[in-house]
């Protein structure tokens, strides 16, 4: 094996087959020659399928907390997850930079395993393609994702309903500002870590022991919370309430938000799942969510409240006890945080 | 010390609230107080403190934000220089974006300029020993609170004796500006909340003439929602009691005399010059530019560029919106035409904008 | 762009300081200001610490906070 990724690993010859017989197959899914076809072929499933595309161009590849690996299949998982799906198989598309260190290579891949086998799911197709140098910025990913639906719930964006409780399963603007504080070289006593977790047994135990309770699962990845809130509202043309002083942020993460004059609301994140549940239900959800939950951080959260109001609208009480807001994100983002 | 949770704690603006409707208690009209300054324009907002005070205070936005201000021919002279070959362009973020006649930083960047976003302008100078091949460009917009931050950076620059490195220059002062405002026969504002940070430099002193020539109340106050709050019931006061004078609210930052150290700076690397006022005009004497001793650091004397001349959209009102006659909303193009993603004039464009801030708060 | 954060003075060395908040941490230059120490509280902006915040000022506008608090109707 070659130490530095060709642009003929790309072509389909002799390279791209040492290529995915010493490294890609070995690491991903350990399947022989014998058994390399051109499309998967998956025993029959009984429930409603649930399906799912990303693709990752995160920059750095390795952050704190996580890489591009481990975050391709919790992103994808946790998609699966927010239709209370039980996450089945994935795909693997990578697209390579000529110039590549294997290493580099190597390294994603062992990361995405380990995150694939940790969700208990198979890496059961991909494709590799070799763009020229300054093409692609080192690595990016694309994945799909096939989960089943073991319940007859219908979970949904839509789903939100007045009176209905906002949670929130832990402190959030971690993933964003770990990159962004990474990448600026911004100096930390102790580094801002990514939140990059799969999300799909809080959501089973949700499922299971809240059933039809549960009536929005969102995960707020790009665009934040404040973003993903919104959504909710919109698609449930319902209003949306939250206590500012309810929202759980770390110390280490508002303080980097502070001094780059960022809000930890329309930060990404890759852990935090945002459900609407029945009120009788939240306290049982909050247990879920705890039991899940890392310790020493802010925890789990009831952050607000579904109104019959109509249209979209999310406001915040904010700490001082004045009302605001709350907006998409608009303008600038992150870049290449995902 | 907690700097923050006590300056934010929903008990004690609940006392300054109540303050404000006792202070009020008798007084018939309303109170319409403008801040100058884009990070108070925020706080309101991010704050909601709209949504608290009584109906009688209005709180208006004037033009306290540097980057809203520029005239967009600093914008096009920018672009200009970014075309340059060899030239690295460092700014602070809220620049990249905004739009100049035919062309932004953004666009620049994406058709091969190099533009890069720094937090000071000590970055920029760094880049400039970093890159001895390259010439960088640190665009000098902001009022006084920066303005020192260039001086600091452009002296660091001569002790270091780079001859790489220099700056293009639209640093502008508040105080003039907020007396043109107040000598205009349509301006109804009663009182002033004045900049925290410019004031740390330039020290409460700087707005007494104001205050004599304009009778205008004038507190400075901090960042801080309580600060706010503090601010208000101040100048609430000073309106009911019919006096007019410089008071500091912001007592734990700023001092009469403000920053001398910073003062000696600006003194020692720039002058007062005139300077136009994106939607106000021309205001003698409200400008900074470099010294001649420090010409070799001026970016606009040692690079003549040709600047294409300057065109505004026909139906921008960030000019009425900059001087507090009208709200964003009544300008024609907020939100149908000019947004976050696609400002057409830099109220919009910068985060700390009027218009940006409406847009975002709500 | 006025954003001014108050942070800790950890370290000094000549003109410049390390300061920190919430364990964040950013050199900044102290060309502007004299007789500054580990532990003072100062305001940074752009790169450069602008003023020190005065703990004692600090302490007595809090002071007036509560007192009106005290002195003041009860809140509707």
């Amino acid at each position: 094996m070659d130490d530095i990724i060709l642009l003929g690993h790309g072509s389909g010859g002799t390279l791209s087959h040492r290529l995915l017989d010493e490294l890609i197959v070995p690491l991903l899914c350990g399947v022989g020659p014998r058994d390399q076809n051109d499309s998967a072929v998956l025993a029959p499933v009984h429930g409603r399928l649930a399906f799912t595309t990303d693709s990752y161009v995160v920059d750095p590849l390795f952050f704190p907390g996580g890489d591009i690996g481990s975050l391709s299949v919790y992103g994808t998982v946790n998609d699966l997850a927010m239709a209370g799906a039980r996450p089945l198989c994935i795909s693997v598309g990578l697209i390579l930079e000529e110039g590549l260190a294997v290493v580099e290579l190597e390294k994603v891949l062992q990361s995405l395993r380990a995150a694939a086998d940790r969700c208990r799911v198979r890496i059961v197709t991909g494709d590799t393609k070799v763009v020229p140098r300054g093409k692609a910025d080192r690595m990016f990913i694309n994945t799909a994702g096939i989960g089943v639906l073991e319940h007859t719930l219908d979970i949904k964006g839509s789903g939100a309903r007045p009176g209905d409780r906002v949670l929130i399963n832990g402190p959030f603007g971690d993933h964003g500002m770990a990159v962004l504080a990474f990448r600026e070289g911004l100096a930390l006593t102790a580094p801002i870590v990514s939140d990059c977790a799969p999300l799909h047994e809080r959501v089973h135990d949700l499922v299971t022991e809240l059933g039809g309770a549960v009536h929005v699962l969102r995960d707020p990845t790009r665009g934040g919370v404040a973003t993903t809130l919104k959504e909710i509202a919109r698609q449930s043309d319902v209003a949306i309430a939250i206590d500012e002083a309810a929202l759980p942020v770390s110390p280490a993460v508002a303080g980097a938000c502070a001094i780059l004059g960022l809000d930890p609301l329309y930060i990404a994140n890759e852990g935090k799942l945002l459900a609407c549940v029945a009120p009788a239900a939240a306290a049982a959800a909050l247990a879920i969510m705890h039991r899940h939950a890392r310790t020493g951080a802010p925890g789990p959260a009831v952050i607000g409240e579904v109104l019959g109001e109509r249209g979209g609208k999310v406001r915040m009480r904010t700490a001082i006890g004045g009302l605001r807001a709350i907006e998409m994100l608009a303008g600038e983002q992150l870049p290449r945080i995902c | 010390m907690n700097l923050f949770a006590p300056f934010r704690d929903p008990e004690l603006a609940h006392g300054q609230l109540a303050a404000i409707r006792r202070a009020l208690a008798n007084y018939p009209g309303t109170l319409t107080l403008m801040e100058v300054c884009g990070t108070h324009t925020m706080s309101i907002c991010q704050h909601g403190l709209r949504s608290l005070l009584p109906d009688q205070i209005q709180l208006i936005s004037g033009p306290g934000c540097p980057v809203c201000v520029t005239p967009v021919g600093y914008v096009d002279h920018s672009v200009a220089l970014a075309r340059r070959p060899g030239t690295i362009i460092a700014t602070f973020g809220d620049m990249v974006r905004v739009p100049g006649s035919t062309s932004s930083l953004q666009r620049e960047q994406a058709g091969g300029g190099t533009v890069k976003v720094v937090y000071s302008p000590l970055d920029a100078v760094a880049l400039a020993e970093k890159h001895p091949d390259q010439t960088v460009i640190f665009l000098g917009v902001g009022f006084e609170t920066t303005a020192p931050a260039t001086a600091g950076a452009v002296i660091t620059a001569r002790r270091k004796d780079l001859h790489n490195f220099m700056v293009l220059c639209a640093h502008k002062t508040i105080p003039m500006a907020m007396g043109v405002l107040a000598s205009d026969p349509e301006f109804q504002v009663d009182g002033y909340l004045c900049p925290a940070h410019v004031s740390a430099v330039i020290g409460g002193d700087a707005y007494q003439a104001l205050v004599e020539q304009c009778r205008v109340p004038c507190v400075i106050t901090g960042f801080e929602p309580l600060d706010i709050l503090q601010g208000v019931l101040m100048l609430a006061r000073q309106i009911v009691d019919g006096a007019a004078r410089v008071e500091i609210q912001y007592r734990r930052v700023v001092k009469p005399q403000g920053n001398r150290k910073a003062q000696a700076l600006l003194k020692e690397v720039f002058e007062p010059g005139d300077a136009h006022w994106r939607g106000i005009g021309r205001i003698p004497g409200s400008g900074l530019r470099l010294r001649a001793d420090y010409a070799a650091f001026d970016a606009a004397v040692q690079f003549p560029v040709p600047v294409e001349p300057a065109r505004e959209h026909a139906d921008c009102r960030c000019g009425d919106v900059l001087k507090g006659k009208v709200r964003p909303r009544d300008c024609p193009l907020f939100r149908s035409v000019c947004t976050p993603e696609a400002p057409v004039g830099a109220c919009m464009v910068s985060s700390e904008g009027t218009c940006a801030a409406e847009y975002k708060f709500g | 762009m006025c954003l001014g954060v108050p942070m800790q003075v950890k370290t000094i060395s000549a003109d410049l300081a390390i300061c920190e908040i919430d364990g964040v941490q950013r050199e900044a230059s102290l060309m502007m200001l004299d007789n500054v120490q580990v532990g003072d509280y100062v305001l940074i902006h752009a790169g450069f610490a602008i003023e020190k915040i005065d703990e004692v000022e600090a302490q007595l506008t809090l002071e007036v906070l509560r007192a009106a608090l005290d002195a003041g109707s009860l809140p509707e």
